[in-house]
Formats: structure tokens, C-alpha cells, sequence
């Protein structure tokens, strides 16, 4: 089963997972990421983040969001995929994604979670900026994916 | 009917609005003229894509848009 969804509003990862769980009978595990806005370091010299903003190109995100999941159900022995992803401004502990994979074993569900990840990180259609509370006026900065994220992504060609 | 250019994420900035119309039809000349200097400095870098009517172009240098056509500039993605 594969559940790929594009969401403008907050959404609670846990109230996700139970339903997906249920939907995939006979499963011998489960694995889930989440990820969430990060708050930043008290000590941060650049201030603690106040707001993140996802924004996405309707024609293309989604079906890019598609094709990662096929391929993901392609190349892992899996039973079922979810993957949900927000756009919008989110602010600090609010889930960003969720990607959540069912297998008869766990060694393709940790994997595929993984290389989902990897690939929603640098090679998915969005786009993302920050805005820290120290900055003149609270500016928004547009962030980059780190060369970790590039390497990473690496590891799947 | 014309072109509409969309500048996504950070082109948005540089190009001071997020879509502007240009006159049908546009290729690949036309559109670094009508972006200005500084977009058209990001479009030359190769991690930056073009889509021509939801489509990322394989190669962006042979655009050629139509009458209705969205032009989107896509520079390089970050999510999760």
C-alpha cells in the first residue's frame, strides 16, 4: 500500500502511523522518521529559529514525491509506504515528515525509510527558508542542503 | 496570452517577484534577456532547472515555450 500525501497544514505523525500499521497485515516490522522543525541551540550565535517555510511547485511536487515512492517500493522488499511531507510555515516541534515503511523484514523497511529521507532531503522539489529571532528584523534566509545531504544521497548510486 | 516566468524559492528574492509575463513565444535567449543580469547568472549554473508546462527540461538551453506556457526556474531543492 502507498500512501503519498503533500500537506498545508500541521499534521500529528501518530495519528498516521496506527491506520498505515493497520493497513498492512502480516507485517514483521515497521519503521518511522519524523522530522521537526528544529529549535536551534540556546547558544546559537545566529538565534534561535522562529519560523520555517517549506514551499513546493504544485505540477512537480508531488508526482516527484510519487516517483521517489515507487522507486523506493521498487528496490526494497516492502509491503507498504508512507510518506508525507508539509508545506507552509511551520514553527519550531512541528513535523515537517513522516516517512513510514512496512516489511516482512526490517533490514527494507530501514533502508527504504532511509533512502526516502536522503532523497526528500536534497533531490525533491522544495524549497526551504528560515527566519531566526536574532536577525535584523526576523529575515528570512533561504537554507541549503549541507554536503553531508549531498553525500548521503550519494550512497544510493 | 504570453509566457508567465515563476521563480521559485530564492530566484523569488533575486528576482524582486515571484512570476513576471514575457511575450510568447521564448526560448532559451529570450528568457535570459527577460529575467535580467542576475537570475540569468543562476540560470547559467547547471544545478539550476527549468520546467516549460510541468516538465523539467533535460536540457533547459532548448526551451521553448508557447502561448499559455508556465516557465518555471527551479534552483537547487532543500526539504525534509
Amino acid at each position: 500500500m502507498k500512501d503519498v500525501r503533500l500537506l498545508h497544514q500541521p499534521f500529528l505523525p501518530g495519528s498516521l502511523i496506527g491506520p498505515f500499521t493497520n493497513s498492512n497485515p502480516g507485517l514483521g516490522g515497521v519503521c518511522t522518521f519524523v522530522g521537526e522543525v528544529r529549535s536551534g541551540d540556546r547558544d546559537d550565535p545566529q538565534g534561535p529559529v522562529e519560523a520555517l517555510e517549506l514551499s513546493h511547485y504544485e505540477p512537480l511536487t508531488l508526482e516527484g514525491m510519487q516517483t521517489l515512492a515507487d522507486a523506493a517500493l521498487e528496490r526494497f522488499d516492502l509491503m507498504g509506504l508512507l510518506m508525507v511531507h508539509r508545506v507552509g510555515v511551520m514553527h519550531p516541534g512541528e513535523p515537517i515528515v513522516c516517512v513510514s515503511a512496512a516489511a516482512r523484514h526490517r533490514r527494507g523497511a530501514i533502508d527504504a525509510v532511509d533512502f526516502c529521507m536522503d532523497h526528500l532531503k536534497c533531490a525533491a522539489w522544495f524549497w526551504k527558508r528560515e527566519r531566526r529571532a536574532s536577525e535584523k528584523g526576523g529575515e528570512w534566509r533561504w537554507i541549503e542542503p549541507r554536503a553531508d545531504d549531498y553525500a548521503d544521497l550519494e550512497r544510493w548510486k | 496570452m504570453a509566457v508567465t516566468v515563476l521563480f521559485l524559492g530564492p530566484l523569488r528574492d533575486l528576482a524582486g517577484e515571484p512570476s513576471r509575463k514575457v511575450t510568447a513565444p521564448l526560448d532559451w535567449a529570450g528568457l535570459l534577456q527577460a529575467v535580467g543580469p542576475e537570475v540569468a547568472a543562476q540560470l547559467g549554473e547547471e544545478r539550476v532547472n527549468v520546467a516549460c508546462a510541468g516538465r523539467v527540461l533535460g536540457d533547459k538551453t532548448a526551451l521553448q515555450a508557447k502561448d499559455g506556457d508556465e516557465v518555471a526556474l527551479l534552483p537547487p531543492v532543500s526539504g525534509g
